[in-house]
């Protein structure tokens, strides 16, 4: 099957500062896909040229097979969600969800009747006479995405969806839109900082770091087999020992990622003393300061906490041990 | 302690606001309501006063005699040519300011953002007659433009444009289309800098949503960028649009020897001594801006605000 997108060796530079560098990837057509990575790490860069906001500096990008290096936005069978949702002020509810239509020629009651049905399919029946201005943060998001779903893309591009949004509103969002991407069938492809939204939406994971994909997979493989320190440490807060000191432990040299949750208190390999504490509700968190290392263990609920510069032995099962590449990217 | 930072008049001001405010907004009030609204005022009193024709003195009863006068033709032209040439002004201004505000708003970054504001500021630090009379040497039958056309062998096209009924004269510095240029080059900057103001709120993200919905960008222009650039283009409108309509010094220097609104209130209340008509012609323009605010207003164009 054509992927939806695919980049070839893309790269974009600002002057001296490579937003994008070398970047592969391939993006099914029905696919929910994650950019996940810090700020600056060239998530963003990718969706713009996908959308076409931005042009590679070199590599070439194709949308179904197709290729649209040189595609204007307007010439895109993609859409999208933007960060400030980006509606129109002048213009009502209405209005912005068909100013696709309007500017394609439609006739006014085919792109109304357009309009009111992607208006309820966000659920926003009735909205359509109100101004951006007169709406909340997340009823404004859900126009934004009325206004892009009513063109029927076949990728549909979102930027940072939920950021500016409530916990509470996040949380029903993001249900909302994993429910909403299986209805329509199309792919999903949208940006996010945090690795927590990125496992729980996403069918597949690109992990971003300084303009490079550090590793593409299902959440499972990110969070459970992170290829590189950088992958480990970003997603899900997971630690990383060092070379030498696995190679002290299991007598191979490479760098490898144990999951806080992976780590017990009792008679193990390492020592330290707790150095902090913090509850998380549902388990604590603990720091043990083990020689130069900082090592950090969630202790369930019911367990016994350490105080504060108490000394405690950790152990873990063998298998929680993950070997990973010796350098980023 | 009794370092400056605990000061008894600051946290006097503190526990009570409203007399903070009203400390601060009553000088200008009172300048507002009475120096300028009632000057106003005192102004539209005298319009509806008439003057003896006889004696030259003010009758100070109620009439609407003097509205009436300015029906008459000598007078009624000098309305229509004024508001014409206000219109002309305005509407030029807009077109040729559009893109210099454009430009500035979103391309120029840093220095040259700084070059653009110098570029439109500086005309405004050197003195308006200084301009003006800059400007009729440049229109001059032996100015600047002329040699320019004459040098490039195109002395024709100008004779031709001169040549032109109501818009043409002798030469360009007694022509309406002189008025018209020095009208356009001196109101320009209060045109510019709103529309750059309103282009300046527009986020970038909006001109790519647009794009992304798959207008091009002509459509772009038509659909986002003038609908949000139109609260600046009319504030714009109303600086250049009422400055030309009570300017009274660039028609006497550049231009025919008909009059403008500006000219008829100075003439009428200096050497004519007739202070009603003055003051009814200086009406004129307050109703023809209220009108085009309401219009402006009727036709949405501070729904954007």
């Amino acid at each position: 099957m054509t992927p939806a997108v695919s980049f070839f060796g893309v790269s974009r530079h600002f002057g001296e500062v490579r937003a994008v560098d070398g970047v592969d990837l391939e993006i099914g057509a029905g696919e929910f896909f994650a950019l996940l990575g810090p700020s600056g790490s060239g998530k963003t860069t990718c969706l713009r040229l996908i959308a076409g906001f931005e042009k590679p500096t070199a590599g070439s990008i194709a949308i179904f097979g197709e290729d649209a290096t040189d595609t204007p936005p307007y010439r895109r069978p993609v859409n999208t969600v933007f960060q400030d949702y980006a509606l129109f002020p002048h213009l009502n509810v209405r209005d912005n969800a068909a100013y696709g239509l309007m500017v394609r020629g439609d006739a006014k009651p085919a792109r109304r009747a357009a309009a009111d049905e992607a208006l309820a399919l966000v659920a926003l029946e009735g909205y359509g006479h109100r101004k951006p201005s007169e709406l909340s943060g997340g009823q404004r998001q859900r126009v934004a995405l009325a206004r892009a779903l009513v063109m029927q893309p076949k990728v549909l591009l979102l930027d940072e969806p939920l950021g500016a949004l409530d916990l509470k509103l996040r949380e029903q969002m993001q249900g909302e839109l994993k429910s909403l991407q299986r209805q329509l069938g199309i792919a999903f492809v949208f940006v996010t900082h945090d690795q927590g939204e990125a496992l729980s939406m996403a069918d597949r994971v690109a992990v971003f770091s300084e303009g490079r994909i550090q590793q593409v997979g299902s959440p499972e493989e990110v969070y459970d087999r992170p290829k590189t320190p950088f992958v480990a440490d970003f997603v899900g807060a997971s630690n990383v020992l060092p070379a030498g000191l696995v190679a002290r432990l299991t007598g191979q040299d490479t760098p490898a990622s144990l999951r806080p949750e992976a780590i017990r208190l009792g008679d193990g390999p390492l020592s330290g003393t707790v150095v902090a504490q913090a509850f998380l509700g549902a388990a604590t968190r603990i720091e043990v300061a083990c020689g130069d290392i900082t090592l950090k263990v969630l202790l369930p609920k019911d367990m016994a906490v350490p105080d504060a510069n108490e000394t405690v032995s950790l152990t873990w099962d063998e298998s929680a041990l993950h070997m990973m590449n010796r350098t980023d990217g | 302690m009794a370092d400056a930072a605990h000061s008894p008049v600051s946290d006097a001001l503190w526990r009570r606001p409203r007399l903070l405010l009203a400390l601060l907004v009553t000088p200008p009030l009172l300048w507002l309501g009475i120096v300028y609204l009632g000057s106003l005022f005192a102004l539209l009193a005298q319009s509806f006063f008439s003057i003896d024709e006889f004696s030259g003195l003010i009758n100070y009863e109620f009439t609407l005699k003097t509205y009436g006068e300015l029906l008459r033709a000598s007078n009624f032209d000098i309305l229509l040519r004024t508001i014409a040439m206000a219109a002309a002004v305005t509407v030029a201004a807009a077109i040729v300011a559009f893109p210099i505000a454009y430009y500035a708003a979103r391309y120029a970054r840093g220095r040259w953002k700084a070059v653009f504001y110098l570029g439109v500021m500086l005309p405004l630090w050197s003195s308006y007659l200084v301009k003006v009379y800059s400007w009729k040497l440049i229109l001059a039958k032996e100015g600047i433009l002329n040699w320019l056309f004459e040098t490039l062998h195109l002395a024709w096209v100008l004779e031709a444009y001169l040549a032109i009924p109501v818009v043409g004269g002798n030469s360009l510095s007694v022509s309406w289309t002189g008025t018209f240029l020095v009208f356009l080059y001196v109101w320009l900057p209060f045109m510019i800098l709103p529309i750059q103001a309103s282009l300046e709120r527009v986020p970038p993200s909006m001109l790519e949503a647009s794009g992304d919905l798959g207008a091009r960008p002509a459509q772009t222009l038509r659909h986002v960028i003038l609908p949000l650039a139109l609260p600046g283009i009319v504030a714009g409108s109303i600086f250049t649009f009422s400055l030309t309509m009570g300017d009274y010094i660039i028609p006497q220097i550049v231009g025919t020897s008909a009059r403008m609104i500006g000219q008829a209130v100075y003439q009428f209340q200096g050497t004519a001594g007739n202070i009603p008509l003055a003051a009814a012609f200086a009406v004129v323009p307050i109703v023809v801006m209220g009108i085009y605010l309401t219009l402006a207003k009727r036709a949405g164009a501070f729904d954007a605000l």
